[in-house]
């Protein structure tokens, strides 16, 4: 990635987040920890990754991105505005009535949104049949990428359609992991020991690709990587459960909580300087 | 009417699937889960391979595969048990599915009682009222091959998700070849004057022979195949309800929430009149031969004339 992608993916970071805490405290209920942790692999997709086009959000040849852990919608709807698919304005109606950015994504609603998603669990075989459909009509070029949360991996559908994905070798499907160690109910090891993520993906015929979910380079390299793979492969993203706002890091707390506006206030003062972004 | 005339509705599917792809339907493709020869589908993998997808034993995943195949622009119908293809994918049906209105064909086999000595574990009779109650979901129920053929071809020319109930049971052909069907019509197959019979499914036929039988006691009843549970075809049963004023419904399902239920509704809003509803009274089935299983659950054509009779009789 050359040094100005960085630089603007960094500033693309830094608003997304800034646009997660305002349209999360302007709708007054909503999911942040799980969408701020996601913020640099959303922003590496849309901004260097992808091939898309939010004048054609319909174009044939475009690659397509599942948010399977969809109540992370708040950092989508921050991507697809950096993107230019919808005016920032427009984030403000988040969860409100008559709004397109309805509590979890509607693929009906707001163009770019390519599946409806929610219920944890179903994102990666929705991918897995996209995948199919591309490759029956002989274009295996456009990949499918689809982000699951870490904790939505005890959804047994998952590793049904892991099996699948290896089983009709869809090389044009990439899997990312948030992995950021916690839900609802406490740290993932807790609640369901989810055991060695990278391992089991790897036992079920995947290629597994790990780095760290907050460094741009390293993610570049995992999505170059991925691509590069001829069989379906998974990015383990180690990530930060509500990462870039301090009193939001890693506290289970803030997975479906929205900041109030003192909270609000004290993130945004904290997001408003130069932007983080690691290496 | 030979035994070989006697087919039953998934006989329909993977056979019409076939006609369909053959007709130039390229967008047609099909998923099962480990029950492709029963399900028939294995009809369409042998001549369209490429477009065949078993997924093994996992209909959760089935059908949310299907949901993607679809948003990609295919037409995907999937197989598998009623039991299974509806129950244990519920949830990808209403949210994968049914939610974003995507064009997925559930077209599970072996639906009802008569799956017979499976048991109970096996034998749906709650599918009709867990599809028809979800948003953009349409319920088809043929009562013989001919009308199983034509749902499978409404499905496959309607946007958006269907449910056609097929079963394992065969059945004696009640429509000629090329007889109509439309989403949203019923078929008025006889005539009459003094109670309407509407059925669906299996007991189409079984409401006929209880038409013939009422006929020697001198009770004329008009027999109506309900086909499109979703959308029902209320103008047409509220029409017959009015001038007969009088109703028995005749599910192979559980008497709640199903085909009866929504008769019922219709009739409630529209033209209240005595009715009844045949069907299984809120139990599982149990193991044994399809026409024992009848007979134990009431859904013969005697226990339809004796719930006529006691309708009649409130008049
Ligand atoms: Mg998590």
């Amino acid at each position: 990635m050359s040094h100005s992608d960085h630089v603007e993916l960094a500033r693309m970071c830094q608003a997304m987040r800034r646009d997660i805490v305002e349209m999360l405290a302007a709708s007054g209920s909503g999911h942040p920890g799980g969408s701020l942790s996601a913020v640099e692999i959303v922003a590496t997709l849309y901004g260097v990754v992808m091939r898309h086009d939010p004048s054609d959000p319909k174009m044939p040849d475009r690659d397509r991105f599942v948010l399977s852990k969809g109540h992370a919608a708040p950092v989508l709807y921050a991507g697809l505005a950096e993107s230019g698919y919808l005016p920032r304005e427009e984030l403000l109606t988040l969860r409100k009535l008559d709004s397109r950015l309805q509590g979890h994504p509607d693929m009906r609603k707001l163009p770019g949104v390519e599946v409806s998603t929610g219920s944890l669990g179903q994102g990666l075989s929705l991918a897995c049949g996209m995948a199919l459909a591309l490759r029956l009509d002989g274009d295996l070029d456009p990949t499918v990428y689809c982000l699951l949360g870490d904790g939505e991996l005890q959804e047994g559908q998952v590793w049904e359609a892991a099996m699948t994905a290896a089983h009709y070798k869809l090389s044009n499907l990439v899997a990312i992991v948030d992995l950021n160690g916690l839900q609802i109910d406490g740290p993932t090891c807790d609640v369901m020991d989810l055991g060695d993520v990278r391992e089991k993906f790897a036992a079920f015929g995947w290629t597994v690709i790990g780095c760290d979910g907050h460094s741009l380079s390293e993610l570049a390299a995992a999505f170059s990587a991925a691509d590069a793979a001829t069989r379906p492969a998974v990015i383990v993203a180690r990530t930060v459960k509500g990462r870039g706002v301090s009193f939001m890091e890693n506290l289970c707390g803030w997975h479906g909580r929205a900041p109030d506006a003192a909270e609000a206030a004290q993130a945004l003062e904290e997001l408003a300087g130069e932007p983080m972004g690691g290496e | 009417m030979t035994v070989s005339d006697r087919r039953a509705t998934r006989e329909a599917f993977g056979a019409t699937l076939v006609e369909l792809a053959n007709e130039g339907r390229d967008d047609i493709v099909a998923l099962d889960a480990d029950l492709a020869t029963s399900t028939t589908t294995a009809k369409f993998a042998a001549v369209f391979p490429e477009r065949f997808f078993d997924v093994g034993i996992a209909e959760q995943n089935m059908i949310a595969m299907a949901a993607g195949l679809a948003s990609g622009g295919k037409t995907p119908f999937t197989g598998s048990f009623a039991v299974f293809g509806t129950g244990r994918a519920y949830d990808q049906i209403r949210n994968s599915v049914c939610y974003p209105d995507l064009s997925v064909k559930v077209c599970p086999t072996h639906a009802g009682i008569t799956v017979g000595p499976d048991g109970g574990s096996h034998q749906m009779i709650e599918d009709i009222a867990l599809m028809r109650v979800l948003p953009n979901m349409r319920v088809l129920v043929p009562a013989d091959f001919t009308a199983a053929r034509a749902a499978i071809r409404i499905a496959a020319e309607t946007a958006g998700p269907v449910y056609v109930r097929l079963g394992r049971a065969a059945l004696g052909p009640v429509y000629a070849d090329g007889a109509g069907f439309e989403l949203g019509r019923a078929q008025v197959l006889r005539r009459g004057t003094d109670i309407t019979l509407v059925a669906c499914g299996v007991m189409v036929e079984r409401a006929l022979a209880a038409a013939d039988a009422l006929a020697g006691e001198g009770v004329s009843a008009e027999v109506v195949d309900a086909f499109s549970i979703k959308p029902l075809d209320v103008a047409t049963i509220l029409e017959s309800a009015g001038r007969t004023g009088a109703v028995v419904t005749c599910e192979e399902h559980s008497v709640i929430g199903g085909m009866g239920s929504a008769v019922a509704e219709a009739l409630g809003e529209g033209a209240p009149v005595p009715m009844e509803r045949v069907g299984v009274k809120d139990a599982f089935g149990t193991s044994g031969e399809p026409e024992q299983l009848m007979e134990r659950y009431g859904l013969t054509s005697p226990h339809i004339v004796a719930a006529a009779r006691r309708v009649l009789q409130r008049l």
